[in-house]
């Protein structure tokens, strides 16, 4: 849209992927004089709103600046030797697939920077709230925003294997350290489970790059899979694949997820579902579709199998724990409903064709902005009743939030049908263009079997709105009792917090264009190979 | 007359290339000057003993700088000037670096550890003996003949016996060095059965006579070489604590004063693997088939059994940080031994071989480091266990930050993008020698070791179970620290630095 110079956006690429891991370290720094603040609390939370802040404004400032045009080319491109015995160049850039990818990011870890110093700043009026220091809260938020940035903006097989491995551990200690009960098993879980598959991921990029005799994704892109044999495709997709099947989490390798969900704090869980979960999906777009597209063939037709099977199967789980008398978590529904919407994500990727890609890739954003929300709802849920479980909160007749808290009450109404896909919303589109993409596969892919595919996904859609339905009857509607207490309503820092969300899940769904202008071109240059 | 006989002299004696020698000699000839200065100096001025030694290192390290514009050779066979017995080539140059900056830092180590026993420790022999020990194990990388070859493992072993038992009195200590001199020499006794066996069917002891030779060997001689490869190989795989020769670590870890643990942990695992080398990828390489799989198998149950025992681990139990940084040890240990079978399987043999270089360069300073922090909290928590470690964060954040993320290098996660980067090229070895099966045994290996590293720096963070009471730490402690942890990071910034050797050939 507006010319910027290509070195201003190469720096700017390059901050915002250096600028928070300088931020994190920062943050464990004693604050300069001047910047001091209230107290230390206070100028640590500032200061990760303002590294989050100044990063979302590099990336806004970069959407701005890219070529619309040309959304197949990359852009902003920098590619410096780092490690050349191991042949590791530091190659960032983006095109129209990564850049939505980047903003999700950065808006929503600016979000929840912005919604843990508002939270700290309320909570300091009232007693008792002593939680571990914020000091690693900032810093640990700010390396997992390094790692997430780094995975969507690297164009190099081992630098992506490092950005992916470096959200574990932030992550790990996110849960463990602030999570609630369980959080200690969950967070265990979550890490080996992922670490488990990024090793054997790690074995199949090695093997791609030791057969192809270089890392550089635009590279091995542009090759399409001509110089490397078909064995040797098929046993690197098996392994990159279960690698990022681990992290999207495709069934049956979810069982991470919901523990997951459950014990993370409300910003743990909502860049977990927002953000992370969208590298196992984005490296099979950027790495599987174009460098092995011989292996991915071969394995399509499970994926499709197993991310259907994760639709119908988290569907299930959600009717279940949405049941009366279930002791149903909010919070692990939603997980839940993770991977059902993943599942549509992963359909989209196996059908092979620029639609149900880009479906997929629409999907993607869409569930991150959605299910981000969903988790700010359940987390302000949480802190007003204290509770997540859905019998407590609904009691006989229903939690009543529409009479008790009217904003917060429509708020999630408004979350639970944009996540069951109500056209006009962010969700329609992307599942909507997955089960197009599985009505017509690609042409090496059977048929019939996407077509089973297809009509068993859509049934899924169905069990969807049904339990996101359930949900909303059970806790926003209901007799309000005479003598309950109200609850405190929506804040003015929590609708600064949602705002954006809300409008963006509004605006992708009036005017998806605006982001299938950006993927299309680019998914149409990956599957025919190369880059112009 | 006087030409003649001058001839003759020069065709039997040889001249020394003192300059390329000079890193061993001027080890051991410090050692031997502090072994009789401890005569002479007041108790008073014993530190100084110390000093001297930490300088006598330091200036073996810097004397590798001269070395380094090209390979040189001496002790040569006056007929062939092409077959020496010392050769200070990059191999040599790069392990004798590793070797007497691993000393170096445990030297720094020591000054510590002695000062606190408070003259309950020999302090004259104790440098002597360290010294004696680094002298060797820096010769041991240069040597290019068996003969060499056993003299150096020797020297460089037998004053570590005597170091591990050096706490008169400390029926552990001495139990742990008895322990660990009878399963050494007992390794040695089979490993020089080995070495005359290949003696017996080549007829020459130098390394690039034998490689050529034994292609030659008599069909009646073939089992008689076989056997002797073998039994070679038992005497360095002892060193290196390969399963199922590392029943000695930890119990003489734990024993053993911190400072000669670590050393051991470094240095003699450095002696163990380059001896494994020389005599597998210089001496045998016709031979690949016999110690490839060999090596393959004991690679994949020695990082099995030592990250299991690591695993196994309780953290309230005396000991247990020593304990299990023993066990991780033998695990790593593992991992370096996957290059050198894949050596076996390569094209190009050199290409793994500096893929253990560069791990074993890298799992140097952050062992050192990880023990160098131990070190530190043994000062105030003598049974050094791991739940000691609670909360160290609040009590000094630098030093836990620091043994943070050399436990993750060693896990090879980020941030310790270094140790991740290591394991990356031990990987890229075993799947370029079509070692599949391998590279996945170590890929769970991988996972099992992240939980107990994961699981001690967690402890690193958490609340601590009493007020924090602050120290002061001295000066060579807070050296080694640092100096680790310079190290470590700056590694993780420019990995180049030590993946160069997995790229270039060192020989």
């Amino acid at each position: 849209m507006i010319d910027i110079n290509e070195s201003v956006m190469q720096f700017l690429l390059a901050f915002v992927v250096v600028g928070p891991l300088l931020g994190a370290v920062a943050a464990l720094l004693p604050a300069p004089p001047g910047l001091k603040g209230k107290s230390p609390e206070q100028a640590v939370l500032r200061h990760g709103v303002t590294v989050t802040g100044a990063v979302l404004i590099a990336v806004i400032v970069l959407a701005v600046g890219f070529d619309h045009d040309h959304p197949s080319k990359m852009q902003a491109s920098t590619d410096i030797s780092w490690i050349p015995a191991l042949g590791v160049r530091i190659h960032l850039g983006i095109d129209g697939i990564s850049l939505p990818l980047l903003v999700l990011t950065a808006l929503l870890t600016f979000l929840c920077a912005l919604y843990s110093y508002f939270k700290q700043q309320h909570q300091r009026l009232a007693p008792g709230a002593a939680g571990p220091s914020p000091k690693a809260f900032v810093s640990l938020l700010l390396l997992l925003e390094s790692g997430t940035l780094a995975t969507f903006a690297v164009l190099d097989l081992l630098l992506f294997f490092l950005a992916f491995e470096m959200v574990l551990i932030p992550m790990y200690f996110l849960i463990a350290r602030w999570g609630g009960e369980q959080r200690t098993r969950a967070a265990w879980k979550f890490i080996l489970y992922t670490l488990l598959g990024s090793v054997v991921m790690l074995l199949g990029l090695l093997l791609i790059g030791i057969k192809a005799g270089t890392f550089d994704m635009v590279a091995l892109a542009t090759d399409n899979g001509r110089s490397l044999t078909t064995s040797v495709q098929v046993i690197a997709a098996l392994a990159v694949g279960i690698g990022l099947a681990v992290k999207t989490p495709m069934w049956p390798l979810h069982s991470w997820l919901p523990d997951a969900h459950t014990a993370a704090p409300t910003v743990g869980s909502v860049l977990l579902a927002g953000v992370l979960l969208k590298m196992g999906t984005y490296g099979f777009v950027r790495i599987l579709l174009p460098v092995t597209p011989e292996g991915l063939t071969t394995f399509a037709p499970y994926l499709a199998a197993f991310a259907v099977v994760g639709i119908i199967y988290g569907s299930l789980a959600c009717l279940a724990l949405a049941r009366r008398g279930a002791k149903g978590d909010l919070k692990r529904l939603i997980a839940y409903s993770s991977v059902g919407h993943m599942g549509f994500v992963l359909l989209g990727i196996a059908t092979m064709t620029p639609t149900g890609v880009n479906g997929a890739l629409f999907a993607n954003i869409a569930h991150g902005l959605i299910t981000g929300l969903l988790f700010f709802l359940v987390g302000a849920l949480k802190d007003r009743t204290g509770t997540t479980d859905l019998d407590t909160l609904a009691q006989e007749t229903g939690a009543a939030l529409y009479g008790k808290a009217p904003r917060l009450g429509g708020l999630l109404a408004f979350g639970a049908v944009a996540s069951l896909g109500l056209p006009g919303l962010a969700g329609f589109w992307g599942e909507m263009l997955a089960l197009f993409g599985a009505f017509r596969p690609a042409d090496d892919l059977n048929r019939p079997a996407f077509l089973t595919f297809m009509a068993i996904a859509a049934f899924g859609t169905l069990l969807t709105a049904a339990y996101l339905l359930v949900v909303v009857r059970r806790v926003c509607m209901g007799a309000v009792p005479q003598e309950s207490p109200k609850l405190t309503d929506v804040q003015t820092y929590e609708f600064a917090a949602w705002t954006p969300l809300v409008a963006l899940t509004v605006l992708a769904g009036l005017w998806p264009a605006a982001l299938l202008g950006l993927t299309d071109p680019a998914v149409q240059q990956l599957l025919a190979g190369g880059t112009r | 007359m006087s030409s003649l006989a001058q001839s003759a002299a020069q065709s039997v004696v040889q001249s020394v290339d003192w300059v390329a020698i000079a890193p061993p000699t001027i080890a051991a000839v410090v050692g031997l000057l502090v072994l009789v200065a401890d005569l002479f100096v007041d108790d008073s001025k014993k530190v100084l003993l110390g000093w001297v030694s930490v300088t006598g290192l330091a200036a073996s390290t810097l004397a590798l700088l001269p070395l380094l514009d090209g390979d040189r050779s001496t002790f040569c066979l006056t007929g062939d000037a092409n077959v020496c017995s010392y050769t200070a080539d990059r191999f040599a140059l790069v392990i004798q670096f590793l070797v007497l900056g691993g000393a170096l830092l445990a030297a720094l180590l020591s000054m510590t550890a002695l000062k606190d026993a408070k003259r309950e420790l020999p302090e004259g022999e104790f440098w002597f003996l360290l010294l004696s020990s680094a002298a060797g194990a820096a010769l041991l990388p240069a040597s290019r003949d068996l003969a060499t070859l056993i003299v150096a493992l020797e020297v460089a072993s037998l004053p570590a016996f005597a170091l591990v038992g050096i706490r008169h009195g400390d029926k552990r200590s001495s139990e742990a060095a008895l322990k660990f001199f009878l399963s050494s020499v007992t390794a040695t006794a089979v490993s020089l059965m080995g070495i005359s066996f290949v003696y017996a069917s080549t007829g020459t002891l130098y390394l690039t006579e034998i490689a050529d030779s034994i292609r030659q060997v008599d069909g009646q001689f073939h089992t008689l070489a076989q056997a002797g490869v073998v039994l070679t190989l038992i005497g360095f795989a002892f060193k290196t604590a390969a399963v199922p020769f590392h029943f000695w670590v930890p119990d003489t870890y734990v024993g053993a004063p911190l400072p000669v643990a670590a050393y051991l942990s470094v240095v003699g695992k450095a002696v163990g693997f380059s001896g494994l080398i020389l005599v597998t990828v210089v001496a045998l390489p016709s031979y690949a088939d016999v110690w490839g799989p060999a090596l393959a198998v004991l690679a994949a149950l020695t990082m099995t059994i030592g990250n299991v025992g690591a695993l196994r681990q309780q953290s309230t139990r005396a000991y247990s940080a020593v304990r299990l940084l023993a066990w991780s040890s033998v695990g790593q240990a593992g991992y370096l031994l996957v290059p050198i079978a894949a050596a076996a399987y390569s094209d190009d043999a050199q290409k793994a071989i500096g893929s253990t270089v560069a791990y074993a360069l890298m799992y140097a300073a952050v062992n050192l480091g990880a023990f160098a922090v131990a070190a530190l909290v043994a000062r105030t928590q003598p049974l050094n266990r791991v739940s000691d470690y609670r909360g160290l964060y609040a009590a000094s954040p630098v030093t836990a930050l620091l043994l943070g993320f050399f436990l993750l290098c060693l896990a090879g996660l980020p941030p310790g993008i270094i140790g991740l980067f290591a394991k990356v090229t031990v990987f890229s070895a075993a799947v370029d020698a079509g070692l599949g099966w391998l590279a996945v045994v170590m890929a769970v290996n991988v996972v099992i070791a992240l939980f107990y590293y994961l699981q001690w720096t967690a402890l690193l963070f958490r609340a601590p179970e009493r007020e924090p009471e602050k120290h002061r730490v001295p000066a060579p402690l807070t050296a080694a620290i640092a100096l680790t942890g310079v190290l470590g990071i700056a590694l993780s910034g420019a990995p180049q630095l030590v993946l160069r050797f997995s790229d270039a050939g060192l020989f």
